[in-house]
């Protein structure tokens, strides 16, 4: 075995392994449904746990070194693994909208999540030997393990803006047989049959890749249209924010017009569909010869605010395909500011589909702006506005099944809609529209929250300020800095007289107005708002039976409206149709969090089975119990606790960096760098220090950085707010470097302790640790959404303390024998 | 020696006969049990239906659901509307895949919504979405006609034949874009649209008799959130109502 560690082959590994861990997220999101792609990829990471089973099972099979010839053997089968087991997951025909009604479906999703597993098995597994092979090294390996995955994570999605994911799977899987070669080279091994092998297997995966599409789901939107006659994909565009499709339908046009009155009389005009990873259709409009031919969209709930006032100066967001700027030229309004997250709709209304679309994007009295709202708030825009109209963000079918509940988002917290309300002129209206779900939820969770604004704004009586509309589909909210005036009032009422729409709150409404053309068994919005208004509002939302209490930046998780206290109710409900009121989006995070916890407590069992039973035949096996207790917890807390504040980071750092395509690969390669420069660090503070004292040092830091940011993370996003997004990317790596640093310490400080004790029991420490590190990915989520980001931070720093503590813990030999 | 012959041949021809003979009595007798073994099961279905119903029954203004209904429903073969992946099933009260990203719906709520629909004998009827043309069986054997249309042409064609082998004359079926209805039949009693797109077409509307009423289960396939009941009373003026197929309240006590 050669001296030095193979150590480029095992960053390249690192780095393949990690990008091949977003990518699955991404093909995974366009073949199945985000929050199950999220689901199966947390637990197919669990094949890191699965590795030190794998690998203390080989140590007692050969009972002496494992050949070395292992290690770019696993290289080669991670290689070919990435492209075959997503081959052969993507066939499994898993239907997440059955899950409820059908067994099998169950099975399924664990043979997905199983057949995901082994790439990343393969992986750790080799990454796993070279700690073996390498005790003296281990610092230095598991610095070289986060500085790949660190390179890995950024790369992918650098990768992801030029090429398909489809192709980007081609890409990893031949860096993974690069990587093999390197390493064959690395160790010095004469395997001239082993390098043909890898050879070929190239070949076959470039030939092979040419036949590969993805299968993407038959209840995907994207599917079911494509069924019908005559529809078909003209163009596609793809990025790490997702896969756009546009959709072309020659015999049977598309009609998108969610929510129209039903006394609307006018054909919607043509359309092509735009779906977003195969699902949540939008539409591009065919720009009209005359602009009444658009009228259909004076029969929105969204169109309300052009009836009560003259709305000169407009800001949409969330512009899309530009359903917004069609309605608002429909009534001349005369500057509208648009806003759009995704560069690639906007690159296709402004050069493939300009013309189709009326050149909406290029026209003189629209500014088109990408980015993220609040971002954009923060440092140029207007203060002026008439107008800012957010409508329809999310499909109908996504939020009425509760999909969207562990997504964050910042467009409707409590401080957004203080920022919205900033920009408007005092007369000026904010208007939300939402899908109506029955019964009704975030209608409700909206109004809270603009209530909870207008009280923060010092507004004497909230009722004065608020208007609340709703059609058969959707709801209108507007919220207004002045009271509304009777003026207005009056024709609030007209419009929705004569649209069939019912009124559910304005100044001075009476119960018998409400509840008139679109019946609810009882008038259970009007109630909802009138309860909300009053002194009993803590009450109300206390006792309804969703979670309505309005989202803070702290905790933006505005579509989760899950209550405990109701599943027991709803599923006695299941067979009239109860299941559908569940919100499946927290049901399937508590469900990962359940398997992956019960998963784990396997695999960390065991390797304890198999070191007992081989304990008799060898010595250097056995650990006494305190041992195997201080070990478990250590590695495991730690393990819990990187992840918590990672997760926490990431999420804090979308206000700040405007969205996760930016947050997450920013922030994760940012830790994942830094706390590899902190484990390469870690042997030289070794030389100078004892490892108690090493650990105590990183601790303090830990703590101490992780209050700062608690506290000061807030002010640091305000004062920074104005500066460019690549500045901005500077100072957050600036500002978790020395964090991140002190993070990569404590890992690798243990193991090398471990290495020089008793390093049969590596492969159990670093399995354990994997183990802890899917619970914690999930766990973070979970907490999150009930105690905010901030005490997630706060729990992990408490982990971090714990470790010295279990680390020093007396009458224990294996980790703090030299202390 | 011949005698012999010819007596062997008559004998091979009548053992022959026999066991075409058995074989038919035998496939008969499974086909009957098999029947009965369906028969059974439907039974048990409309009874669970029947628990469903008087749990709901507060909000769907109805102590129990009108028994002609329970009747179709128990004699309407659900088996033969499924997919042969999913016979054993065809009985669950669950909805099931019938391929093209469709489903059969959840026998509940289709006896739910065509109880809500109050039809009568001499109804006409139209369905949009046709999908495995359970719905329009049902619907066939209450009123005096069902119009159904289908958008995807292959389950469009599936279902006209599915029409033809289990005799449901009064059912006319077209491939078509449901948005315009089915203007030569109209106006119609009672309109079902299955696969609604974004928003209610007017001329769907217009279709409906002065009195009739709309239904639309909104949702996604596999999951019926609310159903919608559009009633067009005699002035042409509408309303509609949100209809929870399920006795769920979302807030109790005083506020």
């Amino acid at each position: 075995m050669p001296l030095k560690p193979p150590l480029i082959s095992l960053g390249l590994i690192s780095a393949t392994a990690l990008a091949y861990e977003i990518l699955l997220m991404r093909l995974f999101s366009i073949i199945q449904w985000h929050h199950f792609a999220y689901m199966i990829i947390s637990l197919a990471l669990l094949g890191y746990g699965i590795s030190g089973t794998l690998v203390s099972l080989l140590q007692a099979r050969f009972l002496k070194p494992i050949p070395v010839i292992t290690y770019p053997l696993f290289l080669m089968l991670f290689s070919l693994s990435c492209f075959g087991c997503f081959l052969a997951a993507q066939n499994i025909p898993f239907n997440p909208e059955a899950i409820l009604w059908d067994i099998q479906q169950i099975w399924y999703l664990l043979g997905i999540f199983l057949t995901l597993s082994i790439p990343f098995l393969l992986a750790a597994s080799a990454i796993c030997l070279i700690f073996i092979y390498y005790p003296d090294h281990i610092a230095k390996i598991y610095g070289v393990d986060l500085l790949g995955a660190g390179l890995g994570s950024i790369g992918v999605i650098f990768l992801l803006f030029f090429v398909f994911p489809e192709t980007a799977l081609l890409i990893i899987s031949l860096m993974g047989l690069v990587a093999t070669l390197i390493a064959l080279k690395e160790t010095q091994l004469l395997a001239g049959i082993f390098s043909l092998t890898i050879v070929l297997s190239a070949i076959i995966l470039i030939s092979t890749a040419h036949y590969f599409q993805l299968e993407i789901s038959p209840y995907k939107d994207l599917s079911k249209t494509l069924n019908i006659q005559g529809t078909k994909i003209i163009e596609q565009r793809s990025s790490p924010l997702g896969l756009l499709s546009i959709v072309e339908s020659n015999k049977i046009p598309f009609r998108h017009a969610p929510g129209l009155s039903l006394y609307n009389s006018q054909e919607p005009a043509e359309q092509l569909g735009l779906f977003s990873d195969a699902t949540g259709m939008t539409a591009i409009t065919h720009y009209p010869d005359e602009l009444e031919k658009l009228s259909y969209l004076d029969q929105l709930t969204s169109a309300l605010p052009y009836h009560l006032n003259d709305i000169q100066r407009l800001l949409v967001v969330g512009a899309g395909g530009g359903s917004d700027i069609l309605q608002a030229q429909l009534h001349k309004t005369e500057k509208i500011d648009a806003i759009e997250l995704n560069q690639q709709i906007i690159a296709l209304l402004s050069d493939q589909f300009a013309q189709y679309s009326g050149n909406i994007y290029l026209n003189d009295k629209i500014t088109i702006h990408s980015g993220d709202v609040r971002g954009l708030l923060n440092k140029r825009f207007h203060s002026d506005y008439d107008l800012i109209q957010i409508s329809l963000m999310d499909s109908f079918n996504a939020s009425a099944s509760g999909l969207y509940a562990m997504h964050e988002s910042y467009l409707y917290t409590i401080e957004a809609l203080q920022t919205y309300l900033q920009h408007l002129k005092p007369d000026g209206y904010l208007a939300i529209s939402r899908w109506i779900k029955t019964p009704p939820r975030d209608t409700i969770k909206m109004f809270a929250t603009a209530i909870s604004v207008l009280k923060k704004n010092q507004v004497s009586s909230a009722a004065q300020h608020l208007v609340l509309i709703r059609g058969w589909q959707t709801s209108t909210l507007l919220v207004k800095s002045n009271p509304f005036t009777q003026d207005e009032v009056e024709r609030l009422k007209q419009f929705c007289q004569a649209r069939a729409f019912d009124v559910v709150w304005y100044p001075g409404i009476e119960a018998d107005e409400t509840n008139r053309f679109n019946r609810y068994k009882q008038a259970w919005f009007y109630q909802a708002a009138k309860a909300l208004l009053n002194d009993s509002s803590q009450q109300f939302m206390k006792d309804y039976k969703y979670y309505v209490y309005p989202a803070s930046d702290d905790k933006p998780f505005f579509h989760h409206f899950f209550k405990w206290s109701v599943l027991q109710e709803l599923l006695s409900l299941r067979n009239q149709g109860g299941l559908a009121l569940i919100e499946m989006g927290y049901i399937v995070l508590l469900a990962t969090l359940i398997l992956a916890v019960i998963s784990s407590v396997i695999l960390i069992i065991l390797p304890l089975l198999v070191f007992y039973f081989y304990s008799t035949k060898n010595k250097i096996l056995f650990l006494p119990i305190l041992d195997r207790m201080q070990l478990f917890s250590y590695f495991f807390f730690i393990g819990l606790a990187f992840l918590l504040i990672e997760i926490a980071m990431m999420q804090k750092f979308i206000l700040f960096l405007h969205h996760p395509i930016y947050s997450i690969p920013v922030i994760l390669t940012g830790f994942l760098i830094f706390a590899g420069l902190g484990s390469l660090w870690t042997k030289h503070l070794l030389t100078k220090l004892s490892p108690r004292q090493v650990l105590l040092n990183a601790i303090i830091a830990i703590v101490g950085l992780g209050m700062i940011y608690g506290y000061f993370l807030s002010s640091f996003f305000s004062i920074m707010a104005t500066y460019s997004i690549t500045i901005k990317i500077i100072l957050s790596l600036i500002a978790i470097a020395p964090l991140a640093f002190c993070m990569g310490i404590p890992f690798p400080l243990a193991l090398t302790a471990l290495g020089s004790s008793n390093k049969a029991y590596i492969p159990w420490a670093w399995g354990v640790n994997g183990c802890a590190s899917v619970i914690s990915a999930v766990l973070a989520s979970l907490l999150a959404i009930h105690l905010g980001f901030n005490l997630v931070i706060i729990i992990a720093l408490g982990l971090y303390m714990s470790c010295f503590f279990i680390f020093i813990m007396p009458g224990t030999k294996v980790l703090n024998h030299n202390g | 020696m011949k005698q012999t012959r010819q007596r062997k041949k008559t004998g091979f021809i009548l053992l022959i006969s026999l066991a075409f003979i058995l074989l038919f009595i035998s496939i008969s007798l499974l086909a009957s049990s098999m029947e009965d073994h369906y028969m059974q099961k439907r039974q048990q279905m409309v009874h669970l239906i029947e628990q469903d119903v008087l749990q709901t029954s507060q909000y769907l203004n109805t102590e129990a659901l009108d028994p002609k209904v329970l009747q179709v429903i128990n004699t309407v073969p659900r088996h033969k509307f499924v997919i042969p992946e999913t016979l054993e099933d065809a009985y669950q009260n669950t909805p099931l895949p019938i391929g093209y990203g469709q489903t059969i719906s959840q026998p509940y709520i289709v006896a739910v919504m065509t109880d809500l629909l109050k039809l009568s004998a001499t109804d006409s009827v139209l369905e949009i979405g046709t999908g495995s043309g359970y719905q329009a069986a049902v619907l066939s054997e209450l009123v005096e006609h069902v119009y159904s249309i289908e958008i995807i042409e292959p389950l469009g064609k599936q279902a006209e034949q599915r029409f033809k082998e289990l005799g449901y004359k009064n059912i006319s079926t077209r491939i078509a874009d449901g948005y315009y209805g089915w203007e030569e039949h109209a106006p119609f009693d009672a309109i079902i649209v299955t696969a609604a797109g974004t928003h209610i077409p007017h001329t769907l509307i217009e279709q409906l008799k002065p009195g009739g009423r709309m239904m639309i289960p909104v949702g996604s396939n596999f999951m019926t959130q609310q159903l919608l009941l559009i009633s067009k009373d005699n002035d042409g003026q509408l309303q509609t109502q949100q209809i929870l197929p399920v006795r769920f309240v979302p807030l109790t006590g005083k506020h």
